[in-house]
């Protein structure tokens, strides 16, 4: 088959790329708005580390776990070690018009999120070491195979005809169920319950949030991985659901009260969190219903979460996993091959059989995402130690941890 | 005899508060920003999902340093301006004062806390 390099989607995903790149500053200012004025820094950090961290990692061979050739659906092979062959040509599978290596590099910016959003679980008590190792690991061990299982050619749960347009189960349901482990394992933060812990920069949150939107139109509408139709269709969905979450949010909120900042840009994230896996495969019509329903899903987890005593603390779990699980069951209802002939007819369209395709690749995600890494938070816990001591948690993490302070 | 009022007010009163007092001739006093709870213990903030209570309110503590035969008028002064009526007004407490020494001149007692324009001085009060 020839293939040729078209620079109109060459161009769309080099600014995708960038897009998504600036998600993860954007989600390090969203979640440290929130954390005590102590752990800022921390926070900001535990976030941005990961440019650098899996900027490497990616490069050396997590993209090559991901997508080098199929080893009996569960992993990519060696081929791409140091992204070797990785250049200019298109790859037959991935964005036919596009280069390779902006494929690998667009790729690259959501291995790099993914991680950073599980850090809202176990924020202002994390022993930083721990959590690198931690993360390293989990990038290899879950985040490369799930990608694999799910985008890679040959990965099963693609085989299967799971419907994951951007991320709902490789990044979302990944980070919100690696999110609830984690801090299963690590539990609450000192003094959690007994008084309130307060966001102490509310305007950080907000600006993190409008980054979040802007670069979620490169998450979404990049992934069609081309300028075209399904690329636009996508965006609309993306700003449709958001939109709609926003405003369910804020009436929610202001029923229990007022309608709260922090609730409204909460409820946006979750209608952006939930739109991802079918963004590219449902009607921007279909999407206010996405983003409607999925506001009060997360709104009342939070509740939940919040009654059962669990310090989940920024709700990575409630925000990401259960609007995204949501989206993914959504995907089957709603996916019409009339916005996109690559993908599928989901229950509405005729086709119940979505339904149960996209069920098996929720379930799947969950299970192994909490199952691993409950295990192996377990096994760093009882080792090396998850948590910094006492008397460092009460300091803040910005000087225990880092020797700085944010505002002197 | 030298007293000290601490008054602790609503964050939002401070202006009114300082301009009453600059009214009747109070001339010297000092602010800090504090926070606490009284008998109200807090209020509901809006928070992700539902209210929760905060227990630590900001506040203001005004602190005054003056003669005895001008407490009345000060406390009155700080009731009107500082008052609302709602849960939160704040409290004034009194306190006696050893000694005040003012560090340029190294005058003591009530000499220390008069200053040219102040409540005495207008009440044509002769300095003892």
């Amino acid at each position: 088959m020839p293939v040729s390099i078209n620079s109109g989607d060459t161009a769309w995903i080099l600014v995708c790329c960038s897009l998504v790149l600036m998600m993860t500053p954007g989600l390090a200012c969203f979640y440290g708005g929130m954390v005590r004025r102590k752990n800022i820094l921390s926070t900001l950090t535990l976030s941005i580390v990961f440019m650098a961290l899996i900027g490497v990692q990616w490069v050396a061979y997590g993209y090559s776990l991901a997508f080098g050739d199929d080893i009996a659906g569960v992993v990519g092979g060696l081929n791409f070690l140091g992204l070797a062959g990785v250049g200019a040509a298109p790859h037959p599978d991935y964005g036919k018009t596009i280069p390779h290596g902006l494929f690998a590099a667009f790729q690259m910016m959501f291995a790099v999120i993914t991680p950073a959003l599980i850090t809202g679980a176990f924020v202002e008590r994390v022993r930083f070491k721990s959590f690198l190792l931690f993360s390293l690991i989990w990038a290899t061990l879950v985040y490369d195979p799930l990608c694999h299982w799910v985008w890679g050619k040959g990965g099963w749960l693609g085989s299967l005809g799971v419907l994951d347009f951007a991320g709902g189960t490789v990044v979302h349901i990944a980070a919100g169920f690696s999110a609830l482990a984690f801090a299963l394992v690590i539990g609450p933060r000192k003094g959690f319950g007994k008084s309130p812990m307060e966001p102490h920069n509310i305007p950080l949150t907000v600006l993190g949030t409008g980054l979040l939107w802007v670069g979620w139109f490169g998450f979404n509408a990049g992934s069609a991985l081309a300028a075209n139709g399904v690329a636009v269709n996508a965006l609309l969905t993306t700003n449709t659901s958001a939109a709609a979450a926003g405003l369910v949010w804020m009436v929610l909120s202001w029923l229990d009260g007022r309608p709260s900042t922090l609730g409204i840009a909460t409820g946006m994230v979750v209608g952006l969190a939930a739109v991802t896996p079918a963004s590219g495969f449902i009607t921007p019509l279909a999407a206010l219903v996405v983003g409607a329903v999925a506001a009060p899903l997360s709104y009342y987890a939070i509740r939940f979460r919040d009654r059962r005593g669990l310090d989940e603390s920024l709700d990575v779990w409630a925000c990401h996993g259960i609007a995204s699980t949501w989206g993914m069951i959504a995907t089957g209802l709603f996916a019409t091959v009339e916005v996109n002939s690559v993908g599928a007819n989901g229950l509405f369209a005729g086709n119940p059989g979505l339904l149960g395709v996209q069920l098996v690749g929720i379930l799947v995600t969950m299970a192994f995402c909490f199952g691993v890494t409950f295990g192996l938070a377990k096994v760093l816990d009882l080792s090396i130690g998850l948590r910094v001591t006492g008397m460092e948690e009460e300091v803040g993490l910005d000087i225990s941890s880092h020797g700085e302070r944010a505002y002197s | 005899m030298l007293k000290k009022i601490e008054a602790i007010i609503r964050e939002d009163k401070v202006g009114d508060v300082k301009d009453a007092l600059r009214d009747i001739g109070i001339v010297g006093l000092n602010i800090f920003e504090i926070r606490g709870h009284g008998r109200q213990g807090g209020i509901k903030l809006a928070g992700r999902s539902g209210t929760y209570q905060v227990d630590m309110l900001p506040k203001i503590q005004v602190n005054i340093i003056l003669s005895e035969h001008n407490l009345e008028d000060t406390i009155e002064a700080i009731l009107t301006a500082a008052y609302t009526g709602a849960s939160g007004d704040g409290l004034i407490f009194v306190y006696p004062v050893e000694e005040a020494i003012r560090i340029r001149t190294r005058e003591r007692g009530q000499e220390a806390v008069m200053y040219p324009g102040d409540i005495d001085e207008r009440k044509g009060q002769v300095r003892t």
